[in-house]
């Protein structure tokens, strides 16, 4: 259980080390960090004898036990077949990586992207807590936006990398959602017993919403219409990281969880409805796409939207035979497509183009990457013995059906698989083949192209042999991988036996005929793509398009809801704020009726108290009325003193001296910097605006009386008061009680309290030596300008 | 009930501060505070219940008070919020002071140096 | 504020009234007054020599600045906060001792050292504070 553990942070590890290795050896780094994955990838070879014999591993520990979360794993047939890939390609990815980016002053960077991303794709297929697993999704959100922003000083990698984190980790909260839906209604977090609940959560009223919200995730991270638009733009990362995240693993991360997922969600209406449409759709639109495109790149980035909606198409047909057919053509994708991605990184690099209509004739030049390239082509156009054909076959034997639905999708497979033909030979034909034609500006002259150095060719063709591989020896292939995915997704035993060998059936006959549409757009290809161009002009609007008018208006909104909430206008600020005062006080008696008592005119107050009163509000009406500032000053004297006296008149003669002499010293000092200060108080507002201020300011006096008068109509508790009486002699030795309370009972309060006045004094005497400072400075350099 | 009367005196030292600090003019948003500070000491003070001239004073020879008392609590706690407020609208006064000193405005609405008038939007690209 | 009347009450003035200042601190314990009364009071005499004869007359007339008044009376304070560290008390516990001076009991404690901390911070902030303001332009603390 530890090693596991281990091998799961074996590659933050490696991403930690890659730029101080790559500083030290140079490109030469991929060799030593091609270790990492391939080391992951011989320790989960070591599972394969438990999980073909249909056990399934787990471990893990406790991470947060009060929410449940534990990080922990759950290996099973599709998560190993996931883990194999992950780690297989991501070696020659890495070997790649490094003859690709050699000489790039951040090539220590990429390596540390690519083992963070392997890192988290390899903790999301094997997460057994679903939490985790939404952590790691979106750490692979996060991986991707790093690795497709590589090139950040170009403005299209920055757009491109920014909409696959908006959209894959937008899509990343629905699928949060959906999960903590899925939590509420089983209580358990874990993958590895969610699989029991299925039939509860297929009838619990929440299935619909918990469908679509991880469909939400799902759909974005594998690109599906009308998601798909992010996919193509994220060409933008460099080559190595299109053939690994785009291509063979991140984007599948999507189809895994609808694979994972099946036995609790699938085989419900919705699910059967839903999926295949849907991936149909998309098989169609990045057929039809891909097409158009005349950039080896894009072509095959369209190519894959295409097989990822055949993936969903099939996860959700419904049958047994349908997931048998989606694991096949999981595996066979992601090794021709991995592949082709390669190869196509090749040419850019050696042939300095990716454009299909400018390039021709290199076979000579560069044998080997001809072979890998046409290996993975013949994979990917599903011809015997390839493991492609297999896929194929099964995909077939799948749809093919009386109904007029499963006629349907397989008219959508039959020409989305055609397309798929056709970009294929495109793709590993178009270039190699003819006279040479060199792309103007490339890096080498026509008789100095070259075949590309090991590094590069190494992993396309590994890849695309291993894809001849698994074909032949299908039988084996089965036992220890297929089945085991078949059976992981179906979440009953199944038994995969598509061969290598063609035989005649529905099948066979489907695949020829796919295979002559293929070829037959092959080649017309010039005409194909000028007639999808037009379809898309025609239709015009996209949801790329879409995705920046979006992003504008997003921008357009928050600019204008800071305006609002952030007028810098000081009137609104404080407006809002005793609005809020106002409403607090008067709102909840309001709605709860609790109103004071209508209290009665206290009899026999004396005159002088009454008196005393009308003075302080005479004093306050002043300071409101007056027009210039010595009335202002004065008034706000008066209303003081009044106030001291009435602390006076009713039993707190401390209070009141400490009135007198604030009030006395706040005069002085308001005089003395009042007559410097060049201002009237004079009130400017306009008339409606008094009023409105007015009423405000009467809602808020208001709130204060209505709240104060309940407050004294209720009981009073006088524990506290009883205390301080009680104690005030016979504890502190102090007759009186508020002294003692200040200096003794409290203290600690009263030493936080001077120190806050001493702050104060600190502050008012920075503030005028900054302008001292200021004035200083500035005499400076009217001296020596 | 002798608070009545402080209940109202509160409502309109209330209101007029409020009204006060309304205004765009810091000079009378400052004439706000020092009245706000007073209302809210009044407020503390009728919260504690209102008594008629016996401060809260242990007579000579006695170990607690013989009679009724006022209040001391609310006491204690205004007095120290009287000194502090006097510090805080001195500390007021001298911002406004300095303000004015530099920007030649007590309005408080021609105060933008840090938010200028007419701030260009965040940039739209990528 | 130039009044002779006034210049030459002042200096009595500002004497009596720190004179009081002194006593309204000191009797505080019992009788209405303390330290933040006291202190005001003597802020105040001080504020009324400034007017009267100029800051610079009352900085000299004060010896230290204003704000290391106030920071001798916080840390008077803190003193007496943490004397009751060293009786093994919990801090800002009363201590009291009466030692017979002349005949006389007098009553000492940290209570009272605390409530002459509170006085320095007053007197010191307010009247750094007020001197700040009388000063003139240039003319600073």
């Amino acid at each position: 259980m530890m090693s596991t553990f281990l091998v799961f942070c074996l590659p933050f590890l490696g991403a930690l080390v890659a730029p101080a290795l790559t500083r030290r050896l140079g490109h030469n780094a991929a060799w030593p960090l091609a270790l990492v994955p391939f080391g992951i990838f011989l320790h989960f070879l070591g599972f394969n004898a438990e999980i073909a014999r249909g056990e399934v591993v787990t471990g893990g520990y406790a991470w947060v036990p009060a929410y449940n979360v534990s990080f922990s794993w759950l290996i099973d047939g599709l998560s190993l077949a996931f883990l194999s890939l992950i780690s297989g390609i991501g070696t020659l990815i890495v070997l790649y990586a490094g003859g690709y980016l050699k000489g790039h002053p951040h090539q220590g960077r990429f390596f540390s992207f690519i083992l963070i991303f392997m890192g988290a794709m390899l903790g999301l297929v094997a997460s057994d807590s679903f939490l985790m697993l939404f952590v790691f999704w979106e750490l692979t959100s996060i991986a991707s936006f790093l690795l497709i922003g590589f090139d950040h000083e170009r403005e299209a990698a920055r757009r491109a990398a920014l909409q696959a984190l908006v959209v894959t980790s937008g899509g990343g909260l629905f699928l949060l959602a959906g999960l903590l839906i899925l939590w509420n209604v089983t209580d358990v977090t874990q993958l590895s017993l969610l699989l029991s609940y299925g039939e509860e959560v297929r009838a619990s009223p929440f299935y619909l919403a918990i469908f679509f919200l991880i469909l939400g995730g799902a759909f974005t991270k594998s690109a599906q219409f009308p998601f798909h638009f992010w996919l193509p733009n994220a060409m933008e990362a460099p080559t190595p990281v299109s053939a690994y995240l785009h291509s063979a693993t991140m984007v599948k991360a999507g189809v895994y969880l609808l694979m994972r997922l099946n036995p609790v969600l699938g085989g419900t209406p919705a699910w059967e409805t839903v999926l295949p449409a849907l991936g149909g759709l998309t098989l169609l639109v990045g057929g039809v796409l891909a097409i158009r495109q005349t950039d080896l790149k894009l072509m095959l980035a369209y190519t894959t939207v295409a097989s990822l909606g055949l993936l969903v198409l099939l996860t959700g047909f419904g049958t047994e035979k349908a997931l048998a057919a989606a694991a096949l053509y999981l595996v066979a994708h992601s090794l021709f497509k991995g592949a082709l991605f390669m190869v196509a990184g090749i040419l850019d690099h050696e042939a300095g183009s990716r454009d299909v209509t400018r390039l021709a004739g290199l076979r000579r030049a560069m044998p080997v990457t001809f072979a890998a390239a046409v290996l993975a082509a013949l994979s990917m156009s599903g011809l015997p013995p390839f493991f492609g054909f297999l896929a194929k076959e099964e995909v077939y034997a799948a749809l093919s059906g009386g109904s007029l639905r499963a006629l349907a999708f397989t008219a959508a497979a039959v020409v989305g698989n055609g397309l798929m033909i056709a970009v294929a030979f495109a793709v590993a034909l178009k270039p190699f083949l003819g006279p040479v034609v060199m792309a103007p500006g490339s890096r080498h002259e026509a008789e100095n192209l070259h075949e590309a150095p090991l590094l590069l060719w190494f992993g396309p063709l590994a890849l695309a042999v291993k894809g001849l591989a698994i074909g032949i020896f299908a039988g084996f292939t089965h036992a220890v991988l297929t089945s085991p995915l078949a059976s992981a997704i179906a979440g009953k035993p199944e038994t995969v036996s598509a061969s290598a060998v063609p035989h005649v059936g529905a099948a066979l006959v489907l695949s020829l005929v796919t295979l002559a549409f293929g070829v037959l757009v092959y080649l017309g290809l010039a005409r194909a793509r000028a007639a999808a161009g037009r379809l898309v002009e025609d239709i015009g609007w996209g949801p790329d398009r879409g995705f920046d008018q979006a992003m504008r208006g997003l921008l357009a909104f928050s600019v204008a809801v800071t305006r609002f909430v952030q007028p810098g206008r000081m009137g609104v600020y404080m407006t809002a704020t005793f609005l809020a005062i106002a409403l607090a006080l008067l709102l909840p008696p309001a709605l709860y009726g609790e109103w004071p008592d209508l209290p009665l005119w206290p009899a026999g107050v004396p005159f002088h108290e009454l008196a005393i009163m009308a003075l302080a509000l005479l004093g306050v009406g002043a300071v409101l009325a007056a027009n210039n500032r010595l009335t202002a000053i004065l008034a706000l004297g008066i209303q003081g003193f009044c106030v001291a006296v009435i602390f006076l008149l009713f039993g707190a003669p401390d209070l009141a001296f400490t009135q007198f002499m604030v009030e006395t010293l706040s005069v002085v000092i308001l005089t003395l910097v009042m007559t410097r200060l060049k201002l009237t108080p004079r009130d400017h507002r306009p008339f409606g605006r008094k009023i409105a201020d007015a009423a405000v300011a009467i809602a808020c006096g208001l709130g204060f009386s209505l709240y104060l008068l309940k407050v004294v109509q209720g009981r009073f508790d006088t524990a506290l008061t009883d205390f301080f009486n009680l104690y005030a002699r016979t504890i502190a030795h102090g007759s009186n009680v508020v002294n003692v309370i200040i200096v003794d009972f409290r203290g600690t309060d009263t030493l936080g309290e001077i120190a806050v006045v001493m702050i104060t004094g600190l502050a008012i005497l920075s503030l005028i030596r900054i302008r001292k400072g200021r004035a200083a400075a500035g005499a400076e350099r009217e001296a020596n300008p | 009930m002798t608070e009545l009367l402080f209940v109202i005196l509160i409502g309109l030292f209330f209101a007029a501060a409020v009204y006060l600090m309304l205004s765009k003019f810091l000079v009378r948003v400052l004439l706000g505070v020092v009245l706000l500070g007073n209302a809210v000491n009044l407020l503390l003070f009728t919260a504690g219940r209102i008594l008629r001239e016996v401060p809260p004073i242990i007579p000579a020879g006695h170990d607690v008070p013989v009679a009724l008392t006022a209040n001391p609590l609310p006491q204690a706690l205004i007095l120290t919020a009287i000194v502090i407020s006097f510090s805080f609208f001195a500390f007021l006064l001298v911002l406004v002071y300095r303000a004015y000193q530099d920007l030649g405005t007590d309005d408080a609405n021609e105060m933008r140096v840090a938010e200028p008038e007419n701030t260009p939007g965040p940039p739209t690209g990528y | 504020m130039n009044s002779l009347i006034l210049r030459t009450v002042a200096p009595f003035l500002t004497a009596l009234m720190l004179l009081f200042s002194v006593f309204v601190l000191l009797r505080g314990h019992n009788e209405p007054g303390g330290g933040f009364i006291g202190g005001l009071i003597a802020a105040s005499a001080l504020a009324i020599y400034g007017i009267a004869n100029g800051v610079s007359a009352v900085r000299k007339a004060l010896w230290f600045h204003p704000m290391s008044i106030s920071a001798f009376g916080l840390f008077l304070a803190c003193v007496a906060g943490f004397l009751s560290m060293a009786f093994a008390v919990p801090f800002m516990t009363g201590l009291w001792v009466y030692p017979v001076v002349l005949g006389v009991e007098v009553a000492l404690s940290t209570v009272m050292l605390f409530d002459i901390g509170v006085y320095l911070v007053v007197v010191g902030a307010i009247i750094s504070i007020a001197l700040a303001m009388e000063g003139r332009e240039g003319e600073g603390p």
